[in-house]
């Protein structure tokens, strides 16, 4: 026998599952270096390159924060709902509904001023994306219909009505035929702050990050979704209305990626065409997952993850290599990350030693 | 619409819904010994590419076939090393896997988009195709098509009629009860996820080497997904599974003829009709209620043994 056991720990790993994560990230990095090399191109040139694009410049770190930005809200939402144990996989459809809605208003309404636009888009797109996540949510608790299952198959229907929208009735006359909307008006644009590069959508970032950790911590209906995600018969048995909070939680969750996708078709293309899906909704998963559902650490999390595909940008265009590189990297860490949850919960001692 | 349209269409939705049926049948092999494997998606695209290149290479269709099969277990065992040995989530893992495989079928994939390889032709079985009507839509098939008119049913004699069978549905269902009869419920689960896989990776290279004879990206489209909604509404059941996957089949032979014809209805809305039916057909099985084979210990994890 093999002299060595495994034993559950009482208490998970606190700080020190920060190595367990560096661990994971670090396997991720070699096994991306292998899928390089296979590739034909030296690992070491692809990941000095990767690092550099993606931290090594002000622009960078610019473009980084940019795109971190939906991802950060995207993730808010996933993490949220996956406290709660509801698996909303939905963020990338809730996110392109949301960009529909925002759309819908700032091309309704181009001659409109900015402090009445820019707040109907983002009733709107919160609106959009909230109302895409209670479908599935309801069918889940009338029927018991599955989740995870309902909401993806969303994100494939959403996508497509946003390609209707802009190939069809919503396509800038003026595009030469490229799938666009017009532009949309001065007044519907998130601009930067003063005369930095950063957008507003940072502090739009920093509002909810923060609205939505009070609300988490201090509010009665916060410590029911933590209670609830802990052991859902339990919160039943002390009277917490499950139910409900699955509703309100998916609602909540789709209207912070509909902000997101506001953001990206308000402050990022100043118009909605097919190329704002990107999967940010998908990376949210892994942010979410990798922050271990923690407000904060999805602020970190998220500007990695964004800086990683700023970086892979920089070899596609430096090395040639395919942006579904990107994909790569982030499947891996994520895998890694779930299977480095293990040393988290479980240690090894040598058989035979005396255990409490 | 005369009737010679409407058995052209009947062939199509079989040949069409074949691949769904491969990853189908793997899906409900893996839930069967208890283990949740999101990753269809990622394993079908892995094993798409794998056909099409060994098939290129080698220009030998059925030997790169089968090669697929092998691809789709080596993405399916990592989810196994998550779930079965680090007691990962077995939902994000399979989300994971997703993730990893459409980046990897890409990745590698860029470079022969457009391409083709030697794949299948249709064989027509001698006699049972002169049968009117059903000879006309079942037996002027490829070779792989055939394959699965068998499968089901040997599915169903293993889970039914095999020792081995009641112990991977056991391990699904009760694994307790399966360590206490002295049997390792770990290895049923590798078998589940192995051979499951090795379906999913099938049902892949049906698409680049039967359905389409040429890589293009996104190739599976979802079909890995409706797959996973496929499993639920056959009630886990090889068997019903071939109706659902058919059923699918039909939709987008359908949908693909609706499109040739130039129908005024946009593009984008009619390639929304397998997602809008998958919801549907989930939304129905949930609320039918028939009798199901749900595993009961499906998605929850063996914990290492003090």
């Amino acid at each position: 026998m093999v002299p060595i056991r495994i034993v559950k720990r009482q208490e998970p790993l606190g700080w020190s599952s920060c190595f367990v994560l560096l661990g994971a990230i670090t396997v991720s990095l070699l096994v991306s270096g292998i899928f390089l090399m296979i590739g034909g191109t030296s690992p070491v040139d692809g990941i000095i390159t990767l690092f550099s694009g993606a931290f090594g410049s002000r622009f960078a770190f610019e473009d980084a924060l940019l795109k971190a930005t939906p991802i950060f809200l995207c993730s808010l939402g996933v993490a949220i709902a996956f406290r709660l144990q509801v698996w909303n996989i939905g963020a990338e459809g809730q996110f392109a509904l949301g960009a529909v809605g925002a759309t819908w208003m700032a091309l309704s309404f181009p001659e409109a001023p900015a402090w009445l636009v820019l707040p109907a888009m983002i009733v709107m797109a919160a609106l959009a994306g909230g109302l895409w996540g209670l479908i599935p949510a309801l069918l889940r608790q009338k029927l018991k219909t599955n989740e995870i299952i309902v909401t993806l198959m969303m994100n494939y229907i959403a996508i497509l009505v946003l390609d209707y929208l802009v190939y069809g009735i919503w396509k800038d006359p003026a595009s030469f035929g490229f799938p666009m909307t017009p532009e949309f008006s001065e007044a519907a644009v998130v601009g930067r702050i003063g005369s930095s590069n950063f957008s507003w959508g940072l502090v739009h970032c920093f509002v909810l990050g923060t609205l939505l950790w009070v609300f988490l911590r201090f509010t009665r209906i916060g410590f029911e979704i933590k209670a609830a995600g802990d052991s859902v018969r339990a919160a039943r048995y002390a009277g917490i209305p499950y139910d409900r909070l699955v509703m309100l939680v998916m609602v909540l969750s789709g209207a912070l990626a509909g902000w997101a996708g506001f953001l990206e078709a308000s402050s990022t293309v100043n118009r909605l065409q097919p190329s704002i899906m990107s999967g940010y909704g998908y990376t949210a998963i892994v942010v979410a997952w990798l922050a271990r559902l923690n407000p904060l650490f999805i602020a970190v999390a998220a500007f990695m993850l964004a800086g990683l595909r700023v970086g892979v940008e920089s070899l596609q265009l430096d090395l040639q290599i395919p942006a579904a590189f990107g994909g790569i990297i982030e499947g891996l860490i994520l895998l890694t990350v779930l299977a480095g949850g293990f040393f988290s919960h479980y240690r090894f001692t040598r058989r035979g030693e005396h255990n409490e | 619409m005369n009737s010679d349209i409407i058995i052209a269409l009947l062939a199509a939705a079989v040949q069409s819904g074949t691949p769904i049926l491969y990853a189908t049948l793997g899906e409900i092999f893996t839930e069967r010994s208890g283990v949740l494997n999101l990753g269809v998606e990622g394993i079908m695209i892995t094993g798409a590419l794998s056909g099409f290149l060994v098939a290129k290479l080698t220009g030998n269709p059925l030997f790169a076939f089968f090669i697929a099969g092998l691809a789709g277990s080596c993405a399916a065992s990592l989810h196994g090393l998550v779930c079965l040995v680090f007691q990962g989530n077995q939902v994000v893992s399979g989300l994971a896997l997703t993730i990893l495989g459409l980046g990897f079928a890409d990745y590698f994939g860029t470079p022969f988009i457009g391409m083709s390889a030697p794949g299948f032709m249709t064989l027509e079985v001698p006699v049972l195709s002169a049968i009117p009507v059903v000879g006309a839509i079942f037996f002027k098939q490829d070779l792989l098509v055939y394959f699965t008119y068998i499968i089901p049913f040997l599915m169903w004699v293993f889970f039914f009629y095999s020792r081995y069978g009641l112990s991977l549905r056991a391990a699904g269902e009760y694994p307790a009860a399966v360590t206490a009869a002295g049997l390792n419920v770990v290895a049923y689960r590798w078998l589940g996820i192995l051979v499951g896989g090795f379906f999913m990776g099938l049902g892949g290279a049906y698409l680049s080497l039967a359905y389409t004879h040429l890589w293009t990206s996104n190739l599976t489209a979802g079909r890995g997904w409706i797959a996973v909604a496929l499993v639920i509404f056959a009630f886990w059941k090889p068997g019903r599974a071939v109706f659902g996957a058919y059923l699918f089949g039909g939709v987008m032979a359908l949908q693909l003829r609706l499109q040739a014809s130039g129908t005024p209805i946009p593009s984008s809305l009619l390639l929304m009709l397998p997602y809008v039916l998958t919801v549907g057909v989930l939304v129905f099985s949930s609320w039918w209620r028939g009798k199901t084979d749900e595993p009961a210990a499906l998605g929850a994890n063996i914990e290492p043994a003090e």
